[in-house]
């Protein structure tokens, strides 16, 4: 084992301690985004350490110097450390956003001296997910991630975030209790539950009980990740939360949810028994979701539904479940999170400016704010699958892997896959339009391109009456004067923007990592070989148990 | 090793726990939902004890034979889901107390924006129709709409949700007027 191995606890614990810390100094504001940032850098840092060794094989920890699989270990393999890098990368951007807006504001309606502790303690919890090498352990991971987020997205307790979190709260505590009782069945039925392990007894097992305990896992995952029947929560939750929280929850939690789906049906399902019904999950979640988007009219809303209409990419990759599926739909997931996200920290900023987010009380605000504008625009091209970005790439990734599968159904999904891409282009730009280039929606016949515009920097104000000659809502916040952008919350987006920019210049290495990644999960011996103790890891006792088990376990790895 | 089938009455309890769970947790009510989360989560540790196997003596090296030493593994387990399911009934619980606070009422309601979109849809569908009709049908066909996504959101006095149904009369103006020209 490496020695870098000890490497691998620090993106969990350093948040989780700074988060203690962070809430200690409850009353020093500043002091707790500096403990946050030292916090969020620190775990880049090893992440991205882990993510450059971690392509030489993957490193584990023997969490308390027990062996696997009697002690919990936390494994860094491509996959994870490549989602971790992204993940930190994407929470440290969103954090200097949301501090800039914190300074800025300073109301009452964001209490700051929660914040910061959760956030931190949120991105422990992803961290804990994506490091895992223990089913029960991505459970308290996916707790702990949930617990913050459900402090987050009721943040303030107004009523609209107690109506939407409640929502969010349930439907993910009822997604928990699955994913537990699918944990004490595997255990019942394996007598383990570590991951590695699993993958070894799981064979053994009776098809109907596996095919159970898959569907079991599916059915928790696809809460939490929003596949179609399972997505209703998602549009009507995000929405409502403060535009830093939106873009962090939109940008990694339904992607732990992918992660996870990914992990266990490589690593313990490997013979791919579910890939029929996952491709037809995955189509029916592009579709619906973008159609959803189309129909929305209000931005945060319309970008919600694109986040889940794009989970549907990546579950066709995984459904393929072949290399170069795998492959693209890592690569998709890199590319989602940044630029979801940023798409999400851009309408934070349209809000801030614009005062609404309804596409009916927005407009021309290519004139007002013109980098506002083009901020919008990268990444909505990006999301739609232009081509010289990286959403072009990943798509073109996964639907040649579609058409080298050559079935029926994957064509209808390279089909679904390029008409969603195109109503994604269309609900976008339709939005870009009603928000950037044309004038407001004033009253009845005023349609003149410019003629609202010119007057003043944030659009149209003059004609502020609707026919009955009363004032609407839409109209009267347009009048109020466009808040100021606080210079480093334009910066931290606009870096995001690039980094999704930058991913389609990296694209070339990038693919071929996450086809190294994708190539390691389908050959799942060097996981199970690297995580199991070879007998020269871990103390006492189990060293000795966990050693023979091992040994004599790990000649059985038989490939489908 | 020990006796592995699982103990009937365990089962039973487990059946009737997860049906009540799952009873309770489809009420509209925040507080049933909550009760609702307790009894699930508390027949979920119970299947946890069922995939430990048989009791047996304390694990504990030294006091029992390992033969007989029940299974300490899903007991942690179980431990770790009471202190999460502990943590989340109290934050439910606080959630169920805001809500009251603000509504006098802990139901969860529908969401507006919903509403709006299908709103909309009924009144593009109405336009479609009664292309060449007066505009005064479109109006009946929109209050019928209106009254049909009625619910106990609109029936509150409060101030959150007067506020929610303001933008409401907004497209509707320029939007009826749109289709008497049509």
């Amino acid at each position: 084992m490496g020695y870098l191995s000890w490497v691998v606890p620090i993106p969990v614990i350093v948040p989780l301690f700074a988060a203690g810390l962070a809430l200690a100094l409850w009353k020093h504001g500043r002091l707790q985004g500096v403990i946050s940032l030292v916090a969020l850098s620190v775990s880049l840092v090893a992440s991205v350490t882990l993510l450059v060794a971690a392509d030489d094989g993957p490193l584990v920890l023997d969490v308390g110097g027990w062996a696997t699989p009697v002690g919990i270990g936390l494994v860094a393999d491509r996959l994870s450390t490549l989602m971790l890098s992204v993940s930190f990368a994407v929470t440290l951007c969103v954090l200097v956003y949301s501090l800039a807006q914190g300074l800025e504001d300073d109301d009452a309606e964001t209490p700051v001296a929660i914040f910061h502790p959760t956030y931190l303690v949120l991105t422990a919890g992803v961290a804990d997910a994506f490091l895992s090498g223990d089913l029960f352990n991505l459970f308290v991971g996916f707790e702990i991630l949930l617990a913050a987020s459900y402090v987050l997205i009721t943040l303030g307790g107004t009523g609209e975030r107690v109506r939407a979190g409640t929502i969010y709260v349930v439907v993910s505590l009822l997604s928990s209790l699955l994913f537990l009782t699918a944990i004490a069945m595997t255990y019942a039925a394996t007598g383990t539950v570590n991951l590695a392990q699993l993958a070894l007894r799981l064979g053994d097992l009776d098809p109907g009980v596996q095919l159970t305990l898959q569907v079991m896992l599916l059915l928790a995952f696809g809460i939490k990740a929003a596949i179609f029947p399972l997505s209703a929560w998602l549009p009507d939750s995000y929405p409502t939360a403060p535009a830093p929280v939106t873009a962090v929850f939109a940008g990694l939690l339904t992607k732990v949810g992918v992660y996870a789906i990914i992990r266990t049906q490589t690593l313990l399902f490997p013979d791919g028994r579910l890939d029929e019904v996952l491709m037809i999950a995955a189509l029916a979640t592009m579709l619906v979701g973008i159609l959803g988007a189309v129909a929305q009219n209000d931005i945060k809303r319309l970008v919600s539904f694109t986040l889940v209409s794009h989970i549907g990419f990546m579950l066709f990759g995984i459904a393929l479940s072949s290399e170069a599926g795998l492959g693209a739909a890592i690569f998709y997931v890199a590319h989602h999170i940044t630029v979801q996200t940023a798409l999400f920290l851009v309408v934070g900023l349209v809000e801030r400016h614009g005062g609404t987010t309804s596409l009916d009380g927005l407009g021309a605000l290519a004139k007002g704010a013109p980098l506002l504008a083009i901020l919008f625009f990268v990444p909505a091209m990006n999301l739609a699958g232009i081509p010289p970005f990286s959403g072009f790439l990943g798509k073109v990734g996964l639907f040649e892997a579609g058409i080298a599968d050559g079935g029926p159904l994957a064509y209808v999904l390279v089909a679904g896959g390029a008409v969603t891409s195109l109503l994604t282009l269309y609900a976008l730009v339709k939005a870009w339009n009603k928000a950037f280039w044309q004038p407001a929606k004033t009253a009845e016949g005023d349609a003149a391109p410019t003629s609202g515009a010119d007057a003043a920097p944030a659009g149209p104000t003059q004609d502020g009456t609707t026919q009955d000659g009363t004032t609407t809502a839409a109209t009267a916040v347009l009048t109020r004067t466009p808040q100021r952008l606080p210079a480093a919350m334009v910066v931290s987006t606009t870096v995001l923007v690039s980094f999704g920019i930058g991913l389609a210049v990296v694209a070339g290495p990038l693919f071929g990592y996450t086809d190294r990644a994708a190539e390691l999960l389908r050959d799942r011996t060097q996981y199970i070989v690297s995580v199991l103790p070879d007998g020269e890891r871990g103390e006492g006792q189990s060293a000795e148990i966990a050693g023979t088990d091992g040994d004599s376990a790990v000649t059985e790895v038989e490939e489908p | 090793m020990r006796e592995m089938s699982p103990s009937l009455v365990l089962v039973a309890v487990v059946v009737v726990l997860v049906a009540v769970g799952v009873y309770l947790l489809l009420e509209r009510t925040l507080t049933r939902v909550l009760l609702g989360v307790i009894v699930l989560g508390n027949g979920i540790n119970v299947l946890f004890l069922i995939a430990g196997g048989a009791a047996g003596g304390p694990p504990i090296v030294g006091r029992t034979e390992v033969e007989d030493m029940a299974d300490p593994l899903p007991q942690a387990m179980v431990l770790t889901a009471i202190v999460i399911t502990l943590g989340m009934t109290a934050f439910l619980l606080a959630l169920a107390y805001r809500s009251w606070q603000l509504n006098e009422h802990d139901e969860v309601q529908d969401d507006l924006e919903d509403r709006r979109v299908a709103r909309r849809a009924a009144q593009d569908r109405a336009a479609y129709e009664d292309a060449d009709a007066e505009s005064g049908e479109g109006l009946t066909a929109l209050e019928e709409a209106a009254a049909e996504t009625r619910d106990e959101t609109d029936v509150d006095d409060d101030g959150s949700t007067d506020e929610q149904s303001v933008p409401h009369a907004a497209p509707a103006g320029p939007a009826t007027s749109e289709r008497g020209e049509r």
